[in-house]
């Protein structure tokens, strides 16, 4: 589905040299990855080059063998949804409006409510609200995570979809992640979460710009969550 | 009403006097202007549209307790090299509650300037409530300029609220605005000003709000893009006389090679006066744009999205 070829990131004046030190990386279709490291490891980093928010210095990124690495955002959103970590406010564009946008097309206030209840939202409360910051930061993340399930897409990138999410609604992000896995999705996600972490077929752990480990959850989740602790 | 489609359009598009498809005369009062003559007028019993007689313009008397009626007095301008100044007075009774809909556009086809300035005074009375709606549009091929020049004069009697929501929605080559007030106690006066400028159109919207009552309250937001060569400018000075609140802010979106000065003042004569402004200057968020192109949208639409929900 996805493959990342040696792919670095360097900027002037960043935290170290290298933001991402050869990163090479093979994503099967319908697969379930969650990336996971430290702060700073660059976990974002490599979700922004997957979706062409940030071009790597070097290396090749290839969606279903063909070579994306130049392509823009717009063209990969045709195969690719991603779910920002820090969700965009605007001033004048409603939850509604956003929708509409994602799913490419009008839809009907019933079906863009649809979204929301996935995401624990209630649709009366929030279709006409402005995506401003006068909504939560839980309201704004669910938000955005709602309309990226309004994509049609085939590989969804959910960056860290928990942070400022109620342990009550996280349960429900929880069976909308497996609903993705079931309609045969690929899904990267970055999580901290134990929970999440174990609904992967494959975890990556990232640190300072570099794979430091693979594994399935069964091998890996105990160094995890015993360093997470110190994280 | 014998209207081209010049000025179908334009009332169509300032006044909102269509059915969807095509021009409709509005329910209510009305006075309707084109060319610098009234073309239709109509007043209601309680509402009374009166040309003045020693000047142009209108004397617009609403009766006390007057709940839910609308008053339209729209201006087009079609024929090229228009020069007017229009006097509009509106004296809204004690406990009435209005909604008047102005706005201008002109289509100018010719090489001369057309020029619109509308002098509106308000009276309002204690208790009463207006939203005051005006739009203002400027097309058509000819060389000549597309002029607006709004003055707005709001007085607000005890316990009275005014709605001032002003846009400039396109086409208008200059324009300088200005929109006083003076506000007993207990009354609110909110602004919502909406401006776009293209091309090398220059735009000055200037505001004196004056908080003499007790607990007197005004908001005053204005949004505006600039794009291409265009140059705005804002000026907002809140005075604060007694124990009142005081909010303005700029809001600007730039694009191109524009440019937009915000001059914000504040004048607090009293400790109990509680002003403030906030401006903000800048271009279109990078991080808006993406998200947006993320949802597949191309960076052009993806701006075109950004600029229509900032001037809603
Ligand atoms: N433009 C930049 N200039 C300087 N440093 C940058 C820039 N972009 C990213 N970095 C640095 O790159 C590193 C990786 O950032 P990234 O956001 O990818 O981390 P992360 O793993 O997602 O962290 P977190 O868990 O906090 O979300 C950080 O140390 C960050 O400061
Ligand atoms: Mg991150």
């Amino acid at each position: 589905m996805l493959e990342l070829k040696n792919i670095c990131y360097e900027v002037k004046g960043g935290s170290r040299a290298k933001i991402l030190d050869h990163i090479s990386l093979r994503i099967k279709p319908g697969s379930f990855t969650v990336i996971t490291g430290p702060n700073g490891s660059g976990k974002s980093t490599l979700a922004d080059i997957i979706m062409g928010i940030k071009t790597p210095t070097t290396g090749k990124i290839l969606l279903e063998d063909k070579d994306i690495t130049n392509q823009n955002i717009t063209k990969r959103a045709k195969d690719i949804a991603y779910s920002f970590q820090q969700p965009v406010k605007f001033k004048g564009i409603t939850v509604y409006d956003l929708l509409n946008i994602a799913s490419g097309e009008l839809i009907a206030p019933e079906e863009a409510g649809e979204h929301l209840k996935n995401v624990g939202l209630n649709p009366d409360d929030y279709l006409a609200r402005e995506i401003n910051d006068k909504l939560s930061g839980g309201e704004l993340k669910r938000i955005e995570i709602a309309s990226v399930l309004a994509r049609p897409a085939k590989l969804f990138v959910f960056d860290e979809p928990e942070a400022g999410i109620d342990l009550w609604s996280f349960d429900n992000l929880i069976k909308v992640f497996k609903k993705l896995k079931k309609e045969k999705k690929t899904i990267i996600i970055i999580s901290h979460q134990e929970k999440i972490l174990k609904l992967a077929d494959e975890i990556i752990i990232l640190e300072k710009g570099k794979i430091k480990s693979k594994g399935t959850p069964n091998t890996l989740l105990k160094t995890i969550t015993g360093e997470n602790h110190g994280a | 009403m014998e209207l081209n489609d010049y000025e179908k359009e334009i009332f169509c598009t300032v006044a909102g006097t269509t059915n969807g498809d095509d021009f409709e005369v509005p329910a209510g009062a009305y006075n309707f202007r084109v060319n610098g003559k009234s073309v239709g007028r109509n007043s209601t019993k309680n509402i009374d549209v009166k040309p003045k007689t020693d000047k142009s313009g209108l004397d617009i008397t609403i009766k006390p307790g007057t709940k839910n009626e609308q008053v339209h007095i729209p201006v087009a301008i079609s024929a090229t090299g228009i020069k007017e100044a229009v006097y509009n007075d509106f004296h809204i009774g004690d406990n009435s509650e209005v909604t008047i809909i102005a706005g201008c556009g002109i289509y100018n086809c010719g090489p001369t300037d057309s020029v619109h300035d509308g002098i509106h005074r308000f009276y309002i009375g204690k208790n009463a409530k207006i939203k005051y709606i005006e739009k203002h549009y400027g097309f058509g091929p000819g060389r000549g300029g597309k002029i607006l020049n709004p003055i707005t004069e709001v007085h607000l009697k005890e316990n009275s609220e005014a709605i001032l929501e002003l846009e400039q929605i396109k086409g208008v080559d200059s324009t300088i605005r200005k929109t006083t007030a003076d506000l007993d106690k207990n009354t609110k006066l909110i602004v919502k000003e909406r401006l776009f400028t293209h091309g090398r159109q220059t735009a000055e919207s200037v505001y004196e709000v004056v908080l003499n009552g007790k607990n007197s309250t005004t908001d005053i937001a204005s949004r505006s893009i600039a794009q291409d060569l265009s140059k705005q400018t804002f000026k907002a000075t809140i005075i604060g006389n007694n124990k009142c609140r005081g909010h303005s802010e700029c809001d600007a979106i730039l694009m191109d090679e524009a440019e937009v000065h915000a001059i914000p003042a504040l004048d607090a004569k009293t400790k109990d006066a509680e002003l403030i402004h906030e401006a903000a200057i800048g271009k279109i968020a990078s991080d808006q744009i993406k998200k947006l192109m993320t949802l597949g949208l191309t960076k052009k639409q993806a701006e075109s999205k950004i600029i229509n929900g900032f001037l809603r």
